[in-house]
């Protein structure tokens, strides 16, 4: 089997816990990307996404294990890794061009300045964002444009990996839809490898091709790697219609509700935790599940 | 009639100051004109010129006859304003770049690492108390010059607001930022530059307010000790030639600098301001 575009070995990740011992959040996670690849990861809090998606930007060292993206370990922040951040982090006292300009001057210093304006303002209009607008600072926009700004900014400098930490967390349900649209948009025309964290099912079924799942903290895992099996382009509306929607939001959902503790807190011993790989599709029964009326129809692959 | 809460301000501020002009003009005791006083009166000196405090009538002839040639210099001990005060602002504002060279710096480098704020803090908190005209007899004997002595001492008062704000503001700027030059792979100087800067810059400005401020209160007491120039010198000067119309309007123009100092860095700290 090849090594996927980003792969992360055995990350491990704990603390001590106060007590004189250490409290393990996670514990051997493995798992890989590929390229080109939309993956939303889902768990509830404490279960270390937060954590992960540090350790996937540079930011946070783990306790062992690595991450190695493209076949080359990953080590401390790169510009080859977008971070879009929950709480937008743009520079307050710059413009929402200078905020995305600022990006883009990093990834490209010899561009002209006019060059980086333009091509800044390319994908602030790609999120909606012109006139008169991209010249206000953050505090003079609303949190839905503040994000849209925040993600152009993410956008404009092509990283090979792009990391979203809960984008949509703080904002309205109206917002959120559309912001979620022209995300799957701007992504639809790049193509570039998405990890994201949400603690939405609706959201993670709607833009991604394969959801995570963890189990809660600590010596949480990686425990299912379900695919949505919904063809593209997909729309909020279009997106109930499909056969396979419900099946596989209520399986989310059960997972969440109940199997998400039950499976937790099972020590690895040792053995790297690959999760199970998830298929629910009703458009095509394979022979596999022709006669299972379960919902949750696996087909374990390793 | 509708006015602004900014003309009604302006016009209570124009009566204040003429109630309290008009009330200053009138508690002072005029002196009889020689012919209407009793032989008795003239006898015991009633006729000669009294010391008193000067009428506002007095002080604002005075302003006028100095601020229509305040560069007229007449040797040693009798210089215009303008000079006087050029004198004081050169020293301030020498003395404060100097601290401002070496606060902003060292400020950084204590905001930036808890081994250097840990270290340090000691020796600021003790010197930081220190009057800074306590320091003025070492620098003398050091210095062996009261013109540069005067200058340390504006800059050992003005160091301290300064250092101790850029310390706190860049201690202070938020994680989110610096993670954002870090994503963007940004070099230390460029980090330190483009994001520390800007975001600690409010604080920053703050503390060279106050530090302006107290280099301005120190200068005046400073040069009433090392003499020869300044405005400080020209308050004591006047005090000795007991000449106070010239005291009252030296402390008034003291008051007019210190305002115009501060404001031109309460200009500078909009500038820099951001909302979050």
């Amino acid at each position: 089997m090849s090594k996927p575009f980003l792969s992360v070995e055995n990350l491990t990740q704990s603390f001590p816990d106060g007590k004189g011992g250490t409290m393990t959040v996670f514990e051997n996670a493995t798992f890989g990307v590929e390229e080109g690849e939309f993956v939303c990861i889902l768990g509830h809090s404490g279960c270390g996404k937060s954590t992960i998606m540090n350790i996937l930007a540079g930011l946070a060292e783990p306790t062992s294990g690595v991450v190695k993206m493209d076949g080359f370990e990953v080590s401390g922040p790169s510009l080859d890794r977008g971070v879009v951040f929950q709480n937008y982090s743009l520079l307050p006292w710059l413009s929402a061009l200078r905020n995305v300009m600022f990006g883009v001057k990093a990834r490209h210093p010899d561009w002209s300045k006019a060059k980086v304006a333009e091509h800044s303002e390319t994908y602030l209009s790609m999120v909606g964002l012109d006139g008169d607008a991209i010249h206000r600072k953050p505090a003079q926009l609303s949190g839905g444009m503040r994000q849209r700004v925040s993600i152009a900014r993410a956008f404009a400098n092509h990283p090979k990996l792009l990391l979203l930490d809960e984008p949509f967390g703080a904002l309205d349900a109206l917002t959120r839809g559309t912001i979620q649209e022209e995300l799957l948009k701007i992504w639809g025309g790049t193509k570039q490898t998405v990890f994201m964290i949400t603690h939405d099912i609706d959201e993670a079924i709607l833009l991604a091709d394969r959801i995570l799942l963890m189990t809660n903290g600590p010596l949480a895992r990686v425990a299912e790697s379900v695919e949505i099996t919904i063809d593209r382009p997909r729309s909020r509306t279009g997106i109930v219609e499909h056969p396979n929607y419900y099946p596989i939001r209520n399986h989310l959902v059960h997972f969440l509700g109940r199997r998400s503790k039950e499976l937790a807190g099972q020590p690895s011993n040792g053995a790297p935790q690959s999760p199970e790989t998830v298929r629910i599709d009703f458009t095509s029964p394979g022979p596999d599940d022709a006669g299972d009326e379960s919902l949750r129809l696996r087909a374990v692959t390793n | 009639m509708t006015l602004s809460l900014n003309q009604k301000a302006a016009l209570l501020s124009l009566l204040l100051l003429a109630v309290g002009l008009l009330v200053w003009e009138a508690a002072i005791p005029g002196q009889k004109p020689l012919s209407e006083m009793t032989e008795y009166e003239r006898l015991t000196g009633g006729g000669a010129q009294k010391a008193g405090v000067p009428p506002p009538s007095q002080v604002i002839a005075k302003a006028w006859e100095q601020l229509s040639n305040p560069f007229y210099d007449a040797g040693p001990n009798d210089k215009g304003i303008g000079i006087q005060i050029g004198y004081s602002i050169y020293r301030v504002l020498t003395g404060y770049a100097l601290a401002a060279i070496v606060a902003l710096p060292l400020g950084f480098l204590i905001g930036m690492s808890p081994v250097a704020y840990r270290a340090l803090n000691p020796f600021i908190q003790v010197l930081r108390p220190i009057s800074p005209l306590a320091w003025m007899p070492l620098a003398l004997f050091i210095i062996q010059d009261s013109e540069a002595s005067a200058i340390f001492v504006i800059f050992i008062c003005s160091i301290w607001p300064m250092l101790i704000n850029t310390a706190f503001g860049v201690a202070g700027v938020r994680s989110d930022w610096v993670n954002v030059a870090r994503t963007h792979e940004l070099g230390p100087l460029k980090t330190a530059f483009t994001v520390i800067l800007p975001a600690a810059a409010p604080t920053i400005i703050t503390g060279m307010r106050i530090s302006i401020g107290i280099a301005w209160l120190v200068i005046v007491a400073a040069e009433m000790l090392v003499g020869g120039t300044g405005i400080g010198y020209y308050v004591w000067n006047e005090w000795n030639n007991l000449d106070l119309t010239s005291v009252i309007f030296s402390i008034l123009m003291i008051g007019v600098v210190g305002m115009l100092l501060d404001s031109a860095f309460g200009a500078l700290q909009r500038a820099v301001a951001y909302a979050e």
